[in-house]
């Protein structure tokens, strides 16, 4: 069974989702004297009025900090906060609000669970198991783990067409794996990993699972105790919120066992030169004052991403992925990267003599914004054999002219460098 | 098409990155580095050899990248064959400051020829390294550095 089934059980309205371009501000700009396609959502997606106005309501009507002051503002403040970790628990089915910590993104998310659970837990001789197909985010933290521990980083192999080599996968624990990371949805390719049966693969084998969600929360409805993973990793620009916040969800059990990530105020109950007492979950794990705009805008994104609703999201978005596919592949000379049966609306490219930067520039002159390059999967693209790739990936409110408008500007490069 | 795109891709440009010259490895040379743009992946190696006046008899280069930093290279080493080590230096810095905008190649003096071409990246911030990688590259290898990054 896929993950994708789920979205079959998700509820149905009858928003009109063409109509939430209206909702996105940035999107009615030109750039070079060209209409704006916005096509590399998969970098940053942009942000709907209702999550600008709730970012800047803050700051215009109860900026102060959380969880000090017993002045107004100060309780506004922490109740919009409180408030936002409730619906974003609520859009990711956690069981309760102390398993939902804010951090600065999925990075800061994943060092979390490097710096407590891994540097606790994990020994020399110890084993880590990720996939071929991570962010350099999944990546680095483990390799700087291994290096310091003397653990070892085991690496799933995936397919020519970008799939996760799950037999393999089953094959490579030992009584000494400690840990499984594993991308949900590939930045570069878009491919959906299984990460449901990766999760019950691993706890067989009594190994906690870290899902890196960076790229799931916009696209897909993500249900932390369906996956039942041990943690779950996501960003709020990744899903039309503000940049510089995320969460990291951790089942209660496994956060309640960990030592704390930083130290400093709001994680401790008290203090003393001999002595320190932490805090509560989640509040452990959140040293210093927190991004509080940030934490109110991704609880507005997590709303929005509710009001639109994740079915209607899931048609409009495969849809495109569809045109997107039938239109490029029409393209002279130009084969997709990643052809994996369950697909994000991520299409990766490259065109047979000319290089993706070129590419970026031209289409970037063409009012199409776009990514270039290797996409922080290096070790990835190793794999398949290709130094970069040029990446259109859609949201929600993409329309299929912009598509045209890419595909056109292609066409005009293969012109160029005929 | 006379257009921005146009503009930058202009067909000498598209020439000489799909034919460049003095493509190939100089052995032996006198000097030889390294050019390495870890953001794009472009990596170009630049071989020079100097006689005794300081005055560069051949160099050629290899290497992969995009087009703007293929045709650059290209086409530096037919300008600085032939020239002096202090002219060449001289020219690395009007090229660097033409791609970066401090310099304006139609209105100020310079000997920047047909290089002017490149004056179009100054607009395009992502594309600077690109123009002016095989320049960086040359300047470390006269200086007799083996390896440049650019970020
Ligand atoms: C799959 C994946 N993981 C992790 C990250 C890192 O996210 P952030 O930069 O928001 O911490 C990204 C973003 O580029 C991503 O696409």
């Amino acid at each position: 069974m896929t993950d994708t089934s789920t979205y079959l059980k998700q509820r149905t309205n009858s928003v009109d989702i063409d109509l939430c371009r209206d909702d996105f501000p940035v999107l009615r700009r030109e750039v070079h004297g060209k209409p704006l396609a916005y096509l590399d959502n998969a970098a940053s997606s942009q942000m709907p009025e209702s999550v600008i106005e709730a970012y800047t309501e803050y700051h215009r009507r109860c900026h102060s900090n959380v969880h000090r002051g017993v002045h107004l503002l100060s309780q506004e403040a922490t109740e919009a906060m409180e408030n936002a970790r409730e619906t974003i628990r609520g859009l990711i089915n956690a069981r309760n609000n102390k398993e939902i910590i804010f951090t600065s993104g999925t990075t800061d998310a994943i060092n979390l669970v490097m710096q407590t659970y891994g540097r606790s837990r994990i020994g020399e001789g110890d084993e880590i198991i990720i996939s071929t197909m991570e962010h350099h985010s999944n990546i680095v933290p483990w390799r700087m783990l291994c290096d310091e521990k003397k653990a070892v980083l085991k690496v799933v192999p995936v397919s020519d067409d970008g799939e996760l080599d799950l037999e393999a996968y089953a094959s490579m624990f030992s009584d000494r794996t400690k840990l499984v990371g594993i991308v949900h949805v590939s930045n570069t390719l878009g491919t959906i990993n299984p990460v449901a049966e990766v999760t019950r693969i691993a706890h067989d084998h009594d190994v906690p699972v870290l899902v890196d969600g960076a790229q799931a929360v916009s696209h897909m409805p993500v249900d932390v105790q369906q996956i039942d993973c041990d943690f779950y990793a996501t960003s709020g620009h990744k899903m039309y919120g503000p940049t510089g916040i995320g969460i990291l969800y951790g089942k209660e059990e496994m956060l309640k066992t960990l030592p704390p990530y930083r130290g400093g105020g709001d994680m401790i109950l008290s203090v003393s030169f001999e002595e320190v007492l932490f805090n509560d979950l989640p509040y452990k794990f959140e040293a210093g004052t927190p991004n509080i705009s940030g934490a109110i805008g991704m609880g507005k994104a997590a709303e929005y991403i509710r009001s639109v609703g994740y079915e209607n999201i899931h048609q409009k978005e495969q849809d495109l992925l569809r045109y997107a596919t039938e239109q490029l592949s029409a393209v002279d000379g130009l084969r997709i990267i990643g052809r994996a049966a369950e697909k994000s609306s991520v299409v990766s490219f490259v065109m047979e003599d000319i290089h993706p930067h070129d590419i970026g520039t031209i289409l970037d002159l063409e009012g199409v914004a776009v990514r270039t390059g290797h996409h922080c999967t290096q070790p990835l693209m190793e794999r398949l054999g290709v130094v970069a790739t040029t990446r259109a990936s859609m949201a929600m409110y993409n329309r299929k002219e912009e598509i045209d408008q890419l595909t056109a500007a292609l066409h005009k490069a293969v012109e160029i460098f005929r | 098409m006379n257009d921005k795109t146009s503009q930058l891709y202009q067909q000498v440009l598209l020439d000489h990155n799909k034919t460049p010259r003095n493509y190939r490895v100089l052995d032996p040379s006198d000097h030889e580095a390294l050019g390495h743009n870890p953001l794009c992946g472009d990596k170009y190696k630049i071989f020079v050899n100097i006689d005794e006046n300081d005055t560069v008899t051949d160099v050629t280069f290899v290497g992969e990248g995009c087009a703007i930093s293929k045709a650059s290279a290209s086409m530096m080493t037919t300008v600085v064959k032939g020239k002096q080590v202090s002219e060449i230096e001289a020219l690395f810095h009007q090229f660097h400051d033409m791609a970066q905008g401090k310099l304006d190649p139609e209105t100020e003096p310079n000997d920047l020829g047909r290089l002017k071409i490149f004056a179009g990246v100054r607009n395009l911030p992502a594309r600077v390294k690109c123009a002016t990688l095989s320049w960086h590259t040359l300047h470390a290898a006269l200086e007799g550095q083996e390896k440049v990054t650019t970020e």
